[in-house]
């Protein structure tokens, strides 16, 4: 019987989550980039057209969701490569640590940004 | 429960010539992974640009003076960026492609063809890539 390889430990909820972002990831960045270069071109970007864009409620939650699932994906990405690469014990525990603040200092400054776009007086 | 493997020295680059599709396909997703993240913290610190920008006065905005505005407008001249933007293209693409041949493997699909898989996402990453040029370039020269 062949064994069965995966750098994730199976069954584990950050394995499901790692596969439930990448499933939304794919459908998300395909329309990001799709509508950022091929509908609008990036060389024509103004903070008028971000801001009309952000300011409908379903792009803006759209961006903030895609924000939160490709933080987590990278992360976790990242995070699952270096356990993969045999980083254990202290290191491991101090690299989990900075990984989960740069997420959060990524979130923070990513919806700050969005609210600015959005003209939500919350950034 | 997972088995670990010992995959030995990968850093050996010595050993490329050894390494089969799939030991390839883990090399390109990793790396493009790498590069992905890498590019989102960098991209929303420009993006970031749009919080000074908000407070800009109506005419500055409407002028496309703002600080947002132009930071974009200013690296979207940039030639070099332009041809950043395509390999971050081709990277973004490797990845979806390669991650989907990943989450088909796990739901048991395409267990027995998954090097013609790999080698059909490195094709369609090339042909898409390729036929995004145009697009990305425009205006650049």
């Amino acid at each position: 019987m062949a064994t069965r390889y995966s750098s994730f430990k199976q069954g584990g909820r950050l394995w499901l989550l790692q596969r439930i972002t990448a499933a939304f990831l794919l459908v998300v960045l395909a329309f990001h980039f799709f509508l950022l270069h091929f509908v609008n071109h990036a060389n024509e970007v103004s903070f008028l057209a971000s801001s009309a864009r952000m300011g409908t409620v379903s792009y803006y939650s759209l961006m903030v969701l895609f924000l939160l699932t490709a933080t987590f994906h990278g992360v976790n990405g990242v995070y699952n490569a270096l356990v993969n690469q045999g980083l254990s014990g202290r290191k491991r525990t101090v690299v989990k640590w900075t990984l989960v603040a740069a997420s959060a200092v990524l979130i923070v400054q990513g919806i700050r940004t969005a609210n600015a776009w959005a003209g939500i007086p919350l950034y | 429960m997972s088995q670990s493997y010992d995959r030995g020295l990968i850093e050996d680059f010595s050993r490329w010539r050894e390494f089969e599709a799939g030991m390839w396909a883990w090399i390109f997703h990793k790396f493009t992974g790498w590069v992905l993240i890498g590019y989102l913290f960098t991209h929303i610190a420009v993006l970031s640009t749009g919080i000074p920008a908000s407070g800009a006065e109506t005419a500055v905005l409407q002028a496309g003076t703002d600080v947002y505005t132009q930071t974009i407008v200013s690296l979207e001249q940039l030639l070099l960026v332009r041809i950043l933007e395509v390999g971050l293209l081709a990277v973004a693409v490797f990845h979806m492609l390669n991650g989907t041949r990943l989450l088909l493997v796990d739901l048991g699909v395409g267990l027995e063809s998954q090097d013609r898989s790999f080698y059909a996402s490195l094709v369609l990453t090339g042909a898409i890539t390729v036929a995004s040029v145009p697009t990305f370039v425009a205006g650049a020269f």
